[in-house]
């Protein structure tokens, strides 16, 4: 599929103060997680978990399961979406503190929400797994909603000023022009980024069936936990069947649900002409062709009309146009609470900090730099190896047509079911698990640069393909002035995604097993793993709060200003 | 008014006021005009006179400063049911289809889906697209796509239709067609719409289409003057009275307005049109060369060089601002410079170009003053920025700033860096 480059992502703005507000809730939130959580006598002996069979009959129960639980976090995270997302755009002041507090928030590593909510959850659901099973939601549902929320957010904000205009002057009102022009306009994007949450969403699925609690590990019946289980086992045959079970699944989802709904969304694609290459799904144009499915649809979207364009009888066509009551005292309170609140968080964050000593932290800070030094060297590679690739593939248009959804379906494996593979082969060949287990960081995240690599160079324009061939622009030249500026915003926006990919993915890289084989990197990701296993939720919390704090700077001094740069010097009108 | 008219739409000392840092920006200022049951009224005026902005406050889609709008004898506070809206850039919702963007309005008045399906199929019908009910605004040509804005418009059965340059992004052969089919529809009375006020800037649509023209003067809007259109239709283009009129219009807009106070700021925060070197270049050529030989009537030479009256009227008050030319009564009159200029080369065209540029635009000597006694020579685009954002809008400020860029590029007064936004002397050798 071809995609114009990306605007700016909304959260990647330039640093205020409002970010020191954002983190210092963040951080104080986690900081009040744990205080509670000590406070909860969790007693796991008593879960009613059902044992993990290694028998292959059972995965497709497990794979159902596992599938489920990714769907139970897209309906939750849907639903986050429209609300945050709405409230951020329509409220001046919510949009102030929700936008850094949302990009705080999508900085903290996934598994690391895991290893804070799981006792909170545990504790609210006393002796039944349903606490561990929300535990595990809540973590996926971390995975996938912060783009989401920001794709709704930045649509809401872009409406197009005419159309506005129109329905306001047809006198939709608030309520409807929601449901029938800002909705419809944030669709294209809104689906997209949902895809790949859900995507992206595997990866973490598979992490977070397998909960560990201090010396217990709960095992939510799902690949996830079969895996681990086949790992402890030391089963090759168990890790194979279950990659070929995620391959099914996924597969699946994407002829079922990724496919039919992108070529859905299209419709909604703001443009005058209709597009070259329309997505398209065979489900989707079956389903269309149906007619019972068709006469169901109608009805169906009778209904859905209805409610969009419901008014209440009381309020009367033609509203006068009224502005929003501004008024300094609310102001005050609002700003007075947040600021307050904010201090108070900050306030426990740091004493739950220096409970831990200067030398930790400055030890923390010292492993974060290992991993940033590991993320970067991988960046680098994977950039040598995929942009020249990918560039290669988007010329030829039938080739990139086949390769682009088999990259995408690649970006959705989740990588970590190949871990046992890696760490049988550095334990076999001896090898230093300082350098080899870092390729493991990037081995999902890699294929985001390569399609978007793919789709930057497709978007090339063949009048300036051609005219550097009749110029005789050739070789280094060629890379160096024509194709590599070409694809630059492209680059860009794959390797923003490989990076946080990335970093979320060292929790899990750092340190892996396959049976009583530990092998452990020095590096963040590590220390925070170990420490979950070791039930020490001080230093998980300041690991998790060092890694926040790398992401988040460096999103600031790193991307923004090449985002900036692929804006203003390279984009391709 | 003839008897048995009744007035439609009564504006009263209307007044828009945008708060800026230095002051305020005034951009309509004590407007009052009528439009009367049978009239088509037209709003013509320089850019910056603030017609659009005028329009949206009739339509109900933004709140005044000062002043009354009376629809009907009813001060309007919100988008009002009688009136209806077409817009320049048809504005249709591309996921819906014909139909359902024609419905969309009834559905939001809360009219039954039947009836609302069965007046909007009326009014597609009326309007000529019938056969297109279920298809995708992308699919239409824009022709098509404005017919169903018009639709759109029409089916909430409006008294009053305000049209904001609605054939302005169609080519010429679709707008004209549009234009004779919507004025055999008024004739023949076959629409609800009891009035019309439509925005343009085409000199030649409003004396074609109106019966009334109230032309607007810019920075602040307001009023200048308005020319009744007494011919009877269908009007001939060629005719001498239609030309008369069209040359009459040409002659208000390019009429140096009466000067009044304006709360404005120093000269250098003057707003500059931002109208490329080359279309200077070109214009002076034209005008020099025969058959105008220095002399050339405004309407002719839009016809000569394709351009229409918005893009031509701001080139030329351009050069009338450098000193390279004079507009009177429709005409355009090359000074001695504006001669010389036309018949030098590049260098010595540079040459004249900096001169004027440095005595007439007061930003760009404003810029040379400021880089002169910077010990580097140079400053950063934001410093200027800032301060004609203190008296000019957002917009205004970055095409003033960017006019005054290209012209000081062009005429070797100053070296602009758009990588790192900041000025300098470096490289200039005048």
């Amino acid at each position: 599929m071809h995609r114009r480059f990306p605007p700016l992502p909304v959260w990647l703005t330039r640093p205020n103060r409002w970010d020191l507000v954002a983190a210092a809730l963040v951080f104080g939130g986690l900081a009040s997680v744990i205080v509670a959580a000590r406070e909860m006598r969790v007693s796991l002996e008593i879960l009613d978990a059902t044992p993990i069979a290694l028998d292959p009959a059972a995965l497709p129960g497990y794979a159902a399961r596992t599938t489920l639980r990714t769907f139970a976090a897209l309906a939750l995270s849907l639903t986050f979406t429209f609300a945050i997302a709405t409230l951020a755009a329509k409220s001046r002041r919510a949009e102030k503190i929700l936008i850094p507090l949302l990009d705080i928030l999508q900085s903290v590593p996934v598994l690391g929400y895991l290893s804070f909510t799981v006792v909170l959850f545990l504790g609210l659901f006393p002796g039944s797994v349903l606490g561990a099973e929300l535990a595990a939601i809540f973590a996926i549902f971390t995975s996938q909603v912060w783009n989401m929320t920001f794709s709704l957010y930045q649509s809401l904000r872009t409406v197009p000023h005419d159309m506005e205009e129109a329905a306001v002057a047809f006198h939709l009102s608030a309520w409807q022009r929601f449901w029938r022009l800002e909705v419809p306009f944030a669709v294209p994007g809104l689906v997209w980024n949902m895809m790949m949450s859900m995507s992206g969403g595997w990866f973490f699925v598979v992490a977070a069936e397998a909960i560990t609690v201090g010396t217990h590990t709960i095992d939510l019946p799902g690949i996830g936990s079969y895996v681990a289980l086949a790992i402890a086992e030391r089963d090759l045959a168990a890790v194979g069947a279950a990659l070929v079970a995620m391959l099914v699944v996924i597969a699946l989802y994407d002829q079922l649900m990724f496919r039919p709904l992108v070529a859905w969304a299209d419709k909604f694609r703001m443009g005058e002409t209709a597009a070259a290459e329309a997505p398209r799904s065979w489900l989707l144009t079956l389903l269309r062709r149906t007619r019972l499915v068709r006469s169901t649809g109608t009805s169906l979207r009778r209904r859905v009309h209805a409610i969009a364009m419901w008014r209440p009888a009381w309020r009367a066509v033609g509203v006068p146009l009224s502005r929003a009551a501004r008024t300094r005292i609310a102001d005050l309170l609002y700003y007075g609470t947040l600021t307050v609140v904010a201090l108070a968080g900050a306030g426990l964050a740091v004493a739950l900090a220096s409970g831990i000593g200067t030398a930790e932290i400055l030890h923390v800070l010292r492993l974060g730099l290992f991993t940033l030094l590991r993320v970067a060297a991988l960046m680098a590679v994977a950039l040598v190896v995929w942009v020249p690739l990918g560039v290669l593939i988007g010329l030829r248009p039938r080739l990139a047509e086949r390769l682009q959804p088999a990259a995408q379906f690649l970006a959705a494996f989740p990588a970590n079911l190949l871990f046992p593979l890696a760490v049988v082969g550095i334990v076999h060949f001896k090898l230093d698990p300082d350098i080899w287990l870092s390729p493991l960081m990037l081995l999902g995240a890699q294929w985001y640069i390569l399609f978007n690599v793919i789709a930057g160079a497709s978007a090339v324009p063949n009048d300036l393909v051609e005219a550097a061939r009749s110029l005789h622009v050739r070789g280094w030249l060629w890379w160096r002035k024509v194709m590599l500026p070409g694809v630059f915003p492209y680059v860009v926006t794959g390797a923003l995604t490989a990076w946080g990919g990335a970093w979320n993915a060292s929790i899990v890289a750092e340190a892996v097993r396959w049976g009583d084989t530990h092998l452990v990197a020095q590096g963040l990701g590590a220390y925070i793993t170990l420490h979950t296993e070791a039930g020490d939720q001080a230093r998980v919390a300041l690991g998790v709060i060092v890694m926040c704090l790398f992401v988040v700077i460096l999103n600031r001094l790193l991307w923004r200003p090449l985002y900036d740069t692929a804006a203003r010097r390279f984009q391709l009108r | 008014m003839n008897p048995g008219t009744e007035p439609l739409l009564a504006l009263q000392g209307v007044r828009k006021v945008f708060p800026k840092a230095a002051g305020e920006l005034v951009v309509l200022d004590d407007i009052s005009l009528t439009v009367c049951s049978g009239e088509i009224v037209g709003l013509l005026g320089r850019s910056g006179s603030g017609k659009s902005t005028l329009l949206r406050g009739i339509a109900g889609l933004m709140p005044l400063t000062a002043g009354r709008i009376l629809y009907r004898g009813t001060a309007i506070t919100g988008p009002s049911p009688g009136i209806a809206m077409v817009f320049q850039s048809f504005a249709l919702f591309p996921w819906l289809t014909v139909l359902g963007n024609v419905e969309l309005g009834l559905h939001a008045l809360g009219v039954p889906a039947q009836e609302a399906s069965r007046r909007a199929l009326a009014a597609i019908d009326l309007i000529g697209l019938d056969g297109f009910e279920t298809a995708y605004p992308r699919e239409l040509s824009g022709g098509m796509q404005q017919r169903v804005g018009f639709a759109r418009a029409l089916v909430v059965e409006p008294t009053l239709l305000l049209m904001d340059e609605p054939f302005s992004a169609l080519d010429v052969l679709t707008a004209e067609t549009l234009r004779s089919d919507f004025l055999d529809l008024w004739r023949q009375g076959r629409m609800s719409i009891r009035g019309v006020l439509m925005v343009t800037h085409n000199i030649e649509e409003a004396a074609l289409m109106c019966d009334r023209v109230v032309v607007l003067a810019a920075n602040p809007g307001r009023v200048q003057a308005e020319i009744p259109i007494p011919l009877p239709h269908p009007r001939d283009r060629l005719s001498t009275a239609f030309r008369q009129v069209v040359e009459d219009i040409y002659a208000l807009l390019t009429a140096r307005p009466p000067a009044i106070a304006r709360p404005l700021g120093p000269p250098a925060a003057q707003h500059l049109r931002h109208v490329s070197t080359n279309v200077l270049a070109g214009l002076l050529e034209t005008v020099a060369a025969p058959p105008y030989d220095g002399r050339a009537d405004l309407p002719e030479i839009a016809e000569d060089v394709q351009l229409e009256a918005d893009e031509l009227l701001p080139a030329a008050e351009v050069l009338q601002m450098l000193g390279l030319a004079e507009l009177a009564a429709g005409d355009i009159v090359l000074t001695p410079a504006g001669r010389d200029y036309a018949e030098a080369d590049t260098q010595a065209r540079k040459r004249i170009f900096s001169e004027h540029l440095l005595t007439c635009v007061p930003l760009v000597a404003h810029i040379r003053g400021v880089l002169a006694t910077r010990p580097n020579q140079q400053a950063p685009r934001v410093r200027f920025e800032a301060e004609l954002e203190d008296h000019l809008s957002e917009d205004y400020a970055r095409e003033t700033l960017n006019a005054a860029i290209e012209w000081g590029r062009y005429a070797e007064l100053f070296a602009y860096d758009d990588q790192s936004g900041w000025f300098s002397l470096e490289d200039v050798t005048a």
